[in-house]
């Protein structure tokens, strides 16, 4: 009786994914978003909504996040990022700052085994943040999963951790402003400058040139990834919460009420269809600014 | 090709439809001079007077009356600093078989509401997303008649501006404006610049990449002055050198765009931080009273928790 049971649940496991596979290739006619990115916002509500143990949204957040990466790069998206841990939130109670540090330390853990989503579609992870600001051990373990899967070249998964916008912004600014300024000292050691800084510097038009937006941008966290077409933020809150305010520009906000535990297939079906509607407005917008 | 095509004027009025109207609705626009901003009514039902060349406006904002809130809103929950992104005015004209310049012209007329509501309601600052830097790109002749609404309208209302105690500020990037419209606006805000019961932040020829480049491009300046070292660039530092500088409230509270669009496009980057969106359907020209209302409501309903636990 079991075993009948166990092949009826693998039967319906496998319809459901043919399914899914048939409904990839009849919306991939259609333009497929490049870059995704999840705010996964909902998992301590989820928590008291079921009546769970503390922590357990979060583990529950955490396959729905692996089901969403599988959709995702079953469909044929490149870039995922995901806000996993924002600077504000070390504001939190230490005892939920430290378990979620250390459910991240396990998952990295496990992203780097053999079965795992990662080496599946060889993906390459990226750690987008201040990662000056983690433990040690979740520092280490973050670069040890950058390294390892450096290789892969399929797709790519970025996660925020440590990560604010604004930060990421003044970073690039910082970097920036530092960059020039080694330029224009190279240039004055080498001679090649004329002196132009004792004598007080360029003109503002030749400051002006500088300093470009392309300098700014390719100094941020995300760099590696294009701008994101779709954000998707769960349970309903409509707000970015310091996410990826540079790159959302121009970029579609889809943002359902389930929680991030909650959400699923539909959630992203929804998501792709409206994606497809408006992709040709917004690609003509993109490509004039 | 786009043609500024002005309709043959009649003595019609325009009521304002609450639902969508029907196709094929054609309009009148009345040219003479006529009472373009009545001060509202207790009761919310008035009557739109059409777009005139002349912009003048008979009714005032009344000056520092108490005015009770609508039942579902909380004077203490009120946002300082609402940003709106004024959506919708060529499709509002389209669905009416008017040129967009009437919707045009019907927005300023929703914008002139808002203010009056934002001065009523104690809110401190209102930023408007009114020309973009990506906007340039649009037919000329648009370009053209909105750069010519702006100046008619900024003319037309600094009178009142000033005696209702408005400070007007324009953020973005001037030099592409006509020069005429550049001494106005420099104008406007040295003559404002004293009032202080709402901020009216107009953004025109704004990018919000554009604002961050340009703070960037400030702070290089004085570390090359020596006025500050590398090391102490913050955020705090960037969030100065940004154009909302001119406002003690900087980040808005509260952002509602129109017509249901449901993205930033490129306003106001940095400062959206926090902000709570408000998508509305309604196009611009629409946005009255009671969307306002409800957009309000459903901010102060809204959880802040700005990353930490409540």
């Amino acid at each position: 009786m079991e075993r009948i049971r166990e092949r009826v649940i693998q039967i319906y496991g496998n319809l459901v994914s043919l399914l899914q596979k048939c409904i990839f290739c009849i919306l991939s006619v259609g333009p497929i978003p490049n870059h995704i990115a999840f705010i996964m916002d909902g998992n301590r509500r989820f928590t008291k909504k079921c009546k769970l143990m503390e922590g357990a949204g979060h583990k529950i957040g955490f396959s729905a996040l692996m089901s969403m990466l599988k959709y995702c790069y079953e469909f044929g998206v490149r870039y995922v990022t995901v806000y996993a841990f924002s600077i504000e939130n070390f504001k939190r109670s230490p005892e939920e700052v430290q378990s979620l540090m250390d459910l991240m330390l396990e998952k990295i853990e496990e992203i780097l085994k053999e079965q795992s989503i990662v080496n599946r579609y060889g993906v390459r992870v990226i750690f987008s943040g201040n990662l000056k600001l983690l433990s040690e051990p979740v520092r280490l373990a973050a670069e040890r999963a950058m390294l390892a899967t450096a290789k892969n070249s399929m797709a790519v998964l970025s996660i925020c951790v440590a990560y604010t916008s604004t930060n990421e912004i003044m970073h690039a600014v910082q970097e920036s402003c530092e960059e020039k300024w080694d330029e224009i000292t190279l240039l004055n050691s080498s001679g090649a400058g004329y002196g132009l800084i004792s004598l007080g510097g360029y003109e503002q038009d030749e400051m002006d040139h500088l300093i470009k937006l392309t300098d700014i941008e390719k100094h941020m966290y995300m760099a590696a990834a294009p701008d994101p077409d779709i954000i998707i933020r769960t349970s309903g809150e409509t707000r970015l919460s310091n996410f990826l305010l540079w790159q959302s520009a121009n970029c579609y906000l889809y943002l359902p009420s389930v929680l991030w535990p909650e959400i699923g297939f539909r959630q992203f079906l929804w998501a792709i269809l409206n994606f497809q509607q408006i992709h040709f407005y917004l690609d003509k917008q993109r490509k004039q600014s | 090709m786009l043609s500024l095509r002005f309709a043959i004027p009649t003595a019609n009025t325009l009521t304002p439809p609450k639902t969508k109207p029907k196709p094929g609705l054609v309009v009148q626009t009345a040219w003479n001079q006529t009472d373009l901003f009545p001060s509202l009514p207790k009761r919310y039902d008035y009557k739109l007077q059409a777009a005139t060349t002349d912009l003048s406006v008979e009714g005032d904002i009344p000056a520092e009356e108490v005015v009770e809130l609508p039942a579902e809103l909380r004077r203490e929950l009120m946002p300082k600093h609402v940003a709106v992104i004024m959506d919708g005015n060529g499709r509002w004209a389209r669905q009416r078989g008017l040129a967009t310049s009437a919707g045009h012209e019907a927005g300023v007329k929703a914008l002139r509401e808002l203010i009056e509501l934002c001065c009523q309601w104690g809110i401190q600052v209102l930023t408007v997303f009114a020309f973009s830097y990506e906007n340039w790109i649009r037919p000329r002749v648009e370009v053209d008649f909105l750069m010519s609404l702006f100046e008619r309208a900024l003319k037309s209302e600094v009178e009142s501006f000033s005696r209702g105690g408005i400070r007007i500020s324009v953020i973005g990037d001037s030099t592409k404006l006509p020069t005429s419209l550049q001494k106005l606006i420099n104008e406007v805000e040295e003559t404002t610049k004293h009032n202080s019961r709402l901020q009216l932040i107009v953004a025109v020829s704004y990018s919000g990449k554009y604002d961050v480049v340009q703070a960037c491009r400030s702070i290089a300046e004085k570390a090359k002055d020596g006025q500050i070292q590398l090391d102490d660039i913050n955020e705090s530092l960037i969030e100065q050198e940004l154009e909302t500088n001119c406002t003690e409230h900087p980040y808005p509270d509260l952002l509602i765009r129109t017509s249901g669009e449901l993205r930033v496009s490129n306003f106001l980057l940095w400062q959206l931080a926090y902000t709570e969106l408000f998508f509305a359907q309604e196009l611009w020209p629409d946005f009255r009273k009671d969307e306002f209302v409800d957009a309000l409501s459903s901010y102060q309903q809204r959880q802040r928790r700005y990353g930490g636990r409540h």
